[in-house]
């Protein structure tokens, strides 16, 4: 790539953040050249986003028909899915998908509650509470 | 309060930058290229039996701390590694070495760190930073992937460095102790050079290096069967491999570009024509990889029509100019 072919399509994703990438100057010597974001890029980076969000969605529904504890919804809303839940946790898959039964969830013991606390950086009342919606 | 004068500059690479900026900070002034291209960091794997978020691993590079490793043992600089059980002493510890007048590298997960960009935040535990000071429950830290040094507070950078799961960082601090005088750059570039040939051209595995990327084209190809079932799946597979490709960190075309940069460098520090040869070679490889990216926007946007078939010929464009590369390298060193 060409230090004049460097995409500048102010990425919304990079808050005014600009990145580097290394190109070729005009005398065919590398060097460095601040991107503001690249179109192409951002497709995927909306795609990854958008996953996330539709995921929120969904389990949020659930939650108001009693279907899943609020659990599942904050473990999407912070990125994570069942693998990475159960990693940072150190509870088994089969444990979580147990604790995201409304009827569990609420009854959960204040040391696994805590592990949750802790692997998802919220307190006990805010994880097993939903936000309003906005 | 600690103040350390620290010379912060952006790079490409977080693990790269990071390393180059002690070394510099430490005496061995080194370009980012460089510590890339002699660590052999650059690669092609495809890892399907290691999952994120559901999608199989694609990279371009050597995993996690290899960049280290790797470029500290060829070039017998010594590091200190140390990792701790208990948060609170590893915040201890990193204060220790601050009040010692000693900026650290760090190991955080992208997530927890709260200068990122909402957007850009994902469960990324191998971050790397360097942390130069602190005052009260504020830490100064040069992250190599923005553009001015940044702030976080300290149950923050805890969180971020004593997350658990995958690739956990464990509190991760380390520091170049002792650096040869005068290193022997030409011998260790010749070394690196040799090992990532033999990486990409001769891993006897049909997913390592340019058999990898070919493997890959096998299996877009073999997802346009399934387009039916599967498109949603199939177009965030595309995706995924597009993130690992340019997502912030790479320096665009997947390391392709940081690479052909350091080839170009060491064709000057070796008096070496055929490595600036070999440089333009990856220059056009790193161009055919943007377009992979490009067509894959494309068609995932539905500017261009879904062909499975098209990417995988890019991928074989790709395969092919990335062969040439290496070939051309071998008969350069």
């Amino acid at each position: 790539m060409k230090q004049d072919e460097v995409p500048q399509d102010q990425s919304a994703a990079f808050e005014g953040q600009k990145k580097p990438l290394y190109v070729l100057d005009k005398d065919g010597h590398y060097t460095t050249e601040l991107s503001s974001g690249w179109d192409a890029e951002e497709v995927v980076l909306d795609q990854a986003i958008a996953l996330f969000a539709a995921q929120c969605e969904d389990a949020r529904q659930r939650v108001e028909q009693k279907l899943c504890a609020s659990l599942e919804y904050h473990m999407y809303q912070r990125r994570m899915d069942l693998t990475v839940l159960a990693q940072s946790t150190g509870f088994f898959k089969w444990q979580i998908k147990r604790h995201m039964k409304p009827q569990i969830f609420s009854h959960l013991s204040p040391k696994k509650l805590a592990r949750y606390q802790e692997a998802l950086g919220m307190s006990a009342a805010e994880l097993q509470a939903m936000p309003d919606k906005d | 309060m600690t103040a350390i004068e620290f010379d912060h500059r952006q790079t490409a690479h977080c693990e790269s930058g990071a390393m180059s900026a002690l070394l510099r900070h430490n005496g061995l002034d080194i370009s980012e290229p460089m510590v890339f291209g002699i660590a052999n960091a650059l690669t092609f794997a495809y890892l399907p039996f290691v999952k994120i978020s559901g999608m199989p691993m694609i990279a371009y590079r050597m995993p996690p701390g290899r960049l280290i490793k790797g470029f500290a043992s060829r070039l017998g600089v010594t590091m200190q590694f140390e990792r701790f059980r208990d948060a609170e002493q590893g915040m201890l510890a990193l204060n220790r070495h601050l009040d010692q007048g000693r900026p650290v590298g760090l190991q955080a997960s992208v997530y927890w760190l709260p200068y990122f960009p909402q957007d850009m935040r994902f469960h990324f535990n191998a971050h790397n930073l360097v942390a130069y000071g602190y005052e009260d429950e504020t830490y100064r830290l040069s992250d190599p992937t923005f553009e001015h040094p940044v702030n976080s507070d300290y149950q923050a950078l805890k969180k971020a460095r004593f997350v658990k799961g995958m690739l956990a960082p464990k509190g991760l601090i380390y520091y170049p102790t002792s650096i040869p005088e005068n290193p022997d750059l030409p011998q260790a570039i010749r070394k690196a050079i040799k090992g990532s040939v033999n990486m990409m051209l001769r891993t006897p595995l049909p997913i390592i290096g340019v058999s990898g990327i070919r493997y890959v084209a096998k299996k877009f190809r073999a997802m346009g069967a399934t387009h039916e079932q599967k498109e949603s799946h199939n177009k965030l597979v595309i995706g995924h491999m597009v993130r690992m490709q340019e997502e912030i960190g790479t320096g665009g075309a997947g390391f392709r570009f940081l690479y052909a940069s350091f080839l170009q460098e060491a064709a000057g520090l070796l008096d070496c024509p055929k490595l600036e040869a070999a440089s333009q070679q990856f220059t056009d490889t790193g161009d055919e990889w943007r377009r992979f990216a490009l067509f894959s926007a494309k068609m995932l946007k539905g500017r261009m029509a879904l062909d499975y078939d098209k990417l995988a010929d890019q991928l074989l464009v790709i395969a092919d100019s990335e062969a040439a590369s290496f070939r051309q390298l071998q008969q350069a060193i």
